[in-house]
């Protein structure tokens, strides 16, 4: 599947927090606008909340729910769903001085497992990304808790996913110059925070992938395991430190980064849905 | 109208005075123990000084105002009291903001127009709740107003107070009921803005029916027209401009900065949030994560509201279809709506309350339970203080969400998915203390399920925390299994009842698993308490825990109905059995009585064919039983323990090992006069009786160890001994099955 500009340009290069949704009951994607209307009323109410609302004044949040038909894995998948909160400018009511402060989507790629087993009043979209000021989310998120009984949870990466996500991503083909593959280690039980940075050339680094990875388009945990460690034992042969050792917190590699607290930035367009299909598995694992 | 303005006696003012008084009264009481109160509150001693002083002379300033002591119309120049009292309401209010019982004083006295326009309106400014806004005031306020004793900037002032408190005021019920007297209002030229941003904050699609027709479409009456016609479009005809403005005024005048400040300053004060509302809405401590949801969820916001707004359909919105759930109270209510009831938008919440329970018991809806179940297990899974590392210090929190569990699982009589998962996972970093009653409830609540692998997820983390933890550990984990196994067995048999008649067939391969799943249970109990015997020297009180299981284990057959029975392992057998306690001993007795009971009937009924269920229970487990019965006959009654006992981990010794000992009267040791745990009945016996020489002493003895409480030596004795003459003591033997 291909994704239009549009989409992309709103994904690409920007931290998302990722959350876990569980199924959320009675959505309608025929709403969305129905939706916006009081998820700006809830929004207004929460800024002042303990006080009378003004009702009718001009919202200075506007809230936009639309749909990302193409942002999906397979068939059985829910389309994406995009939510942008953006501040309407005090100074003109011009509706281009619009400025976008806060956007989040709901997403399922291949997530066939989680919606098997729901009967139709639920929707699976288990993964959910923000992007902007958390109190934000808060309120968002809390919107759709309360309206679809669902429920968000961050969604840490382990370091045996990241060491998954190295693994899978060094292997992509990348058009133009890939920057670095760069691993970040955290040092456990120190008094102050340490980190090890661990930069390999994006050559090098898919030219070890491809010794170790047996047949294309299938990876191995076996796999994983060993090229990680081949880049371990290189890192200790230089420098002394076991790497097995510490903790595996960050993984930025031309494809895609993400951090261990659960965030994630996409950086080549032709991956996003490859890189949201694990993110799905991720999800549910932490669903079910 | 007009009518319920003339109705208004004089003398209704009055009585409100009474009613303030005998709330201010209790008002006192509450402000005197408040300073004591405040020691807990880690406030600091200037704050609590502070406080007292500003409660002792906000006081005096109610009692003044509700006693109706001030003249008519005095001059606040001239009257030095009240120049006093009013400065100190004001600064109170400015400073704390005013309890909720200082409202119904100040209103009343405030639209009573006794005083002049300038007190009332300074009243009015000072009314800025420390918390919530007690509805009562609210009313009596409203029928002041209907009454017209105070000019109309006291009118607009008061309702710009209420639209800007509207949000405080704890209920809205009495007030709604009110909607009438407001809609009058309207009329007034002056309030006409106002009353319609009251109305528009009251209205409700019943209120649509006052509709009537406006002239002149200013923005406020328009405001309130276009929620009229989106609750009842069929009565609105007129059309509305699509493009909403600005309605209302804006309302808040002088309050809203000094409420929030106010709750800014509370806020700091106090190092845990307080509730600033009181209603379902619990406030959300800024610290926590908002997605983490360990309060319940508050139940409420009818889904069909959602719709309506939705203007997908109006038929949709049926609200007076609907019963809501807030409203549910009493059994018979739940019964009478329980075709018109909707689920709270939030599953969670039906976990406080038990009719909602119940009616999800009766509900074959899946969602219901994915619901409820989705969100419980996130929930257990985030907030598990001992599985999440930064989740240390809301133990407190989390042990009484886990107890809120074990009573709902309690009440339904059944285990909850995601409490037995949350346990598979969470059992084996569990360090045995943490929420310990809780989580060894939850324990028993596990669902009796044949295919599972209990084994690995249960029982394995639970025997290594059982070896190694205390004594009283121990016992709480046994009492908890005790349970586990009676859930399971009154749930097989309910479930055995309701299917028998569909399912023969799937039954009996199923039927089997389950019985081996409480087989297994049995066996690990009876493993462990091998074990914890041993660790704890036969301590008096894990017999007791262990004799509690097995006295369910040995009734399985009679009481249950489920072919199986399982004799304690030899090591509980004999620790018991030789033990020095009486009560045990005695239970214990009791316990063999039942498994001879059980063991009885189910010879009987191998022999009618009239039994369904064709089994038995093997020879081995005949042979077992005999052998035990043979060594407690012989340690309690002939005497020949060493000799007759079979029983591979038995007590037979040769004579000679037994001379080697040099104990001397070794064949006599053990009967049921010198039993250890009998030999204190013995001597008081014999203190207490005269010696008569005849046999019949062997009798007496018996009759006073039954008259000593002991029933369950008697059952024993009375159904595993045959003894071949009453006069003789010595020829007795032991019934064997």
């Amino acid at each position: 599947r291909n994704l239009d500009s549009e989409t992309t340009a709103l994904l690409l290069r920007k931290q998302w927090a990722l959350y876990s949704v569980t199924p959320l009951y009675k959505f309608s994607s025929a709403h969305l606008k129905a939706y916006a209307k009081l998820l700006s009323a809830y929004i207004a109410a929460e800024k002042q909340k303990g006080l009378a609302v003004e009702v009718g004044v001009e919202l200075d949040i506007k809230v936009a729910i639309s749909s990302l038909p193409d942002l999906k894995g397979s068939d059985q998948d829910e389309a994406a769903i995009l939510v942008q909160l953006s501040l309407r400018s005090q100074a003109s009511q011009k509706k281009s001085e619009q400025k976008l402060v806060w956007s989040g989507w709901f997403c399922s790629v291949c997530g066939d497992d989680l919606s098997k087993n729901v009967s139709a009043d639920f929707t699976c979209l288990p993964v959910f990304l923000a992007n902007g000021a958390e109190s934000y989310t808060s309120i968002v998120g809390s919107w759709f808790q309360e309206i679809f009984d669902c429920c968000f949870h961050r969604l840490a990466i382990s370091p045996l996913s990241l060491s998954w996500m190295a693994a899978m991503w060094t292997g992509c083909k990348v058009e133009e110059n890939a920057s670095a593959m760069e691993l970040v280690f955290s040092v456990p039980n120190l008094p102050q925070s340490l980190d090890i940075s661990y930069a390999i050339h994006p050559e090098d680094a898919k030219a070890l992938w491809n010794t170790v990875q047996k047949t294309p388009g299938e990876i191995t945990q076996e796999e994983v395991d060993v090229f990680m460690d081949c880049l371990y034992s290189h890192f200790h042969r230089h420098f002394k430190i076991h790497l097995s050792a510490t903790k595996l917190v960050k993984v930025s590699a031309a494809v895609a980064s993400a951090h261990c607290d659960g965030i994630i930035k996409f950086l080549q367009s032709q991956y996003i849905i490859e890189v949201l299909m694990l993110l799905t598995e991720l999800a549910i694992s932490q669903i079910q | 109208m007009l009518r319920k303005k003339n109705s208004k006696t004089p003398k209704e003012p009055f009585q409100h005075h009474q009613k303030s008084q005998s709330d201010l009264s209790v008002w006192l009481k509450v402000g005197r123990i408040d300073p004591e109160k405040s020691v807990q509150d880690h406030q600091s001693l200037n704050d609590q000084e502070n406080n007292s002083k500003q409660e002792n002379s906000l006081e005096p300033a109610l009692n003044y105002f509700a006693t109706g002591k001030i003249q008519d119309r005095v001059s606040l120049k001239r009257s030095s009291a009240l120049q006093r009292h009013l400065a100190t309401v004001e600064s109170v209010a400015l400073q704390r903001g005013l309890p909720p019982e200082a409202f119904n004083v100040l209103l009343s006295t405030a639209l009573s127009g006794k005083l002049a326009d300038t007190v009332n309106t300074r009243l009015l400014k000072s009314l800025i709740p420390n918390s919530v806004v007690p509805e009562t005031s609210v009313v009596s306020a409203v029928s002041w107003l209907c009454v017209s004793k105070c000019s109309s900037n006291i009118q607009v002032l008061f309702l710009r107070w209420l639209i800007t408190v509207f949000d405080l005021i704890d209920h809205k019920e009495d007030l709604r009921a009110l909607y009438g007297f407001f809609f009058f209002f309207l009329q007034e030229e002056k309030m006409c803005p106002y009353v319609c941003h009251v109305l528009y904050l009251l209205t409700r699609k019943e209120n649509g029916e006052s509709i009537q027709l406006y002239e002149g479409m200013r923005p406020h009456l328009q405001a309130l027209l276009s929620l009229y016609k989106l609750l009842r479009p069929e009565l609105v005809s007129i059309t509305l401009p699509a493009k909403t403005k600005i309605y209302f005024k804006n309302a808040e005048g002088p309050w809203k900065a000094a409420i929030r400040t106010i709750r800014q300053r509370k806020l700091e004060n106090s190092p845990v949030p307080q509730p600033l509302f009181l209603g379902t809405a619990r406030p959300r401590s800024r610290k926590r994560k908002w997605n983490a949801q360990l309060m319940i969820p508050a139940s409420s916001t009818n889904r069909s509201h959602l719709e309506g707004v939705m203007g997908k359909n109006t038929d949709l919105y049926s609200t007076d279809e609907y019963f809501p759930v807030e409203l549910l109270q009493t059994f018979p209510q739940l019964l009478q709506n329980i075709h018109h009831l909707e689920f709270p938008s939030r599953m969670g919440s039906v976990l406080t309350n038990p009719l909602l329970l119940h009616y999800m018991n009766c509900t074959k809806d899946e969602s219901v339970y994915l619901r409820l179940y989705y969100w419980l297990g996130q929930t257990l899974q985030e907030e598990c203080t001992w599985c999440v590392v930064e989740n240390g210090q809301n133990e407190e929190e989390f042990r009484d969400f886990l107890e809120i569990l074990c009573r709902a699982q309690c009440f339904l009589h059944e285990g909850l998915v995601p409490c037995e998962e949350f346990l598979y996972r969470s059992l084996p970093l569990w360090d045995g203390l943490c929420c310990r009653s809780q989580i060894l409830r939850l324990v028993s609540w596990i669902p009796l399920n044949s295919s599972f692998e209990m084994k690995s997820y249960l029982y394995d983390p639970l025997a290594q925390l059982f070896f190694t933890s205390s004594l009283y550990f121990k016992c709480s984990v046994l009492e908890s299994l005790k349970r586990l196994l009676q859930n399971w067995l009154n749930w097989q048999m309910v479930h055995l009842d309701s299917a028998t008649d569909s399912q023969t067939h799937s039954l009996n391969t199923t039927f089997s698993g389950l019985v081996n799943t409480v087989a297994e249970l049995i066996h690990f109990v009876g493993m462990i308490s091998t074990v914890a015997l041993r660790l704890e020297s036969n301590h008096t009180f894990l017999l007791y825990f262990i004799l509690e299981f097995y006295e369910t284990v040995c009734d399985i057959y009679l009481k249950y109905n489920m072919p199986l029975l399982i004799m304690p392992p030899a090591g509980v057998f004999y620790p018991v059995l030789l033990g020095m306690d009486p009560v045990n001993l005695n239970q214990f007795c009791y316990i063999m009585y039942r498994y001879r009971a059980n063991l009885v009937a189910a010879k009987e009924n191998e022999h009618s064919e009239k039994e369904i269920q064709q089994f038995r229970f093997s020879s081995e487990t005949y042979k077992e039983y005999n052998q035990y019965i043979t060594a407690m006959v012989g340690c309690l009654w002939t005497s020949n323990a060493f000799q007759k006992d079979t029983h591979p981990q038995g007590l037979q010794m040769d004579d000679e090992l037994l001379n080697k000992t040099g104990v001397k009267e070794f064949k006599t040791s053990f009967n049921i006069v010198y039993h250890p745990a009998m030999i204190g009945y013995a001597v008081q016996f014999l203190q207490q009786v005269i010696v008569d020489a005849s046999g019949k002493k062997w009798n007496w003895y018996l009759e006073y160890l039954y008259a000593k409480g002991l029933e369950g030596l008697k059952v024993f004795i009375e159904s595993s001994i045959s003894r071949v003459s009453q006069a003789s003591h010595s020829k007795a033997g032991n019934t064997k099955m």
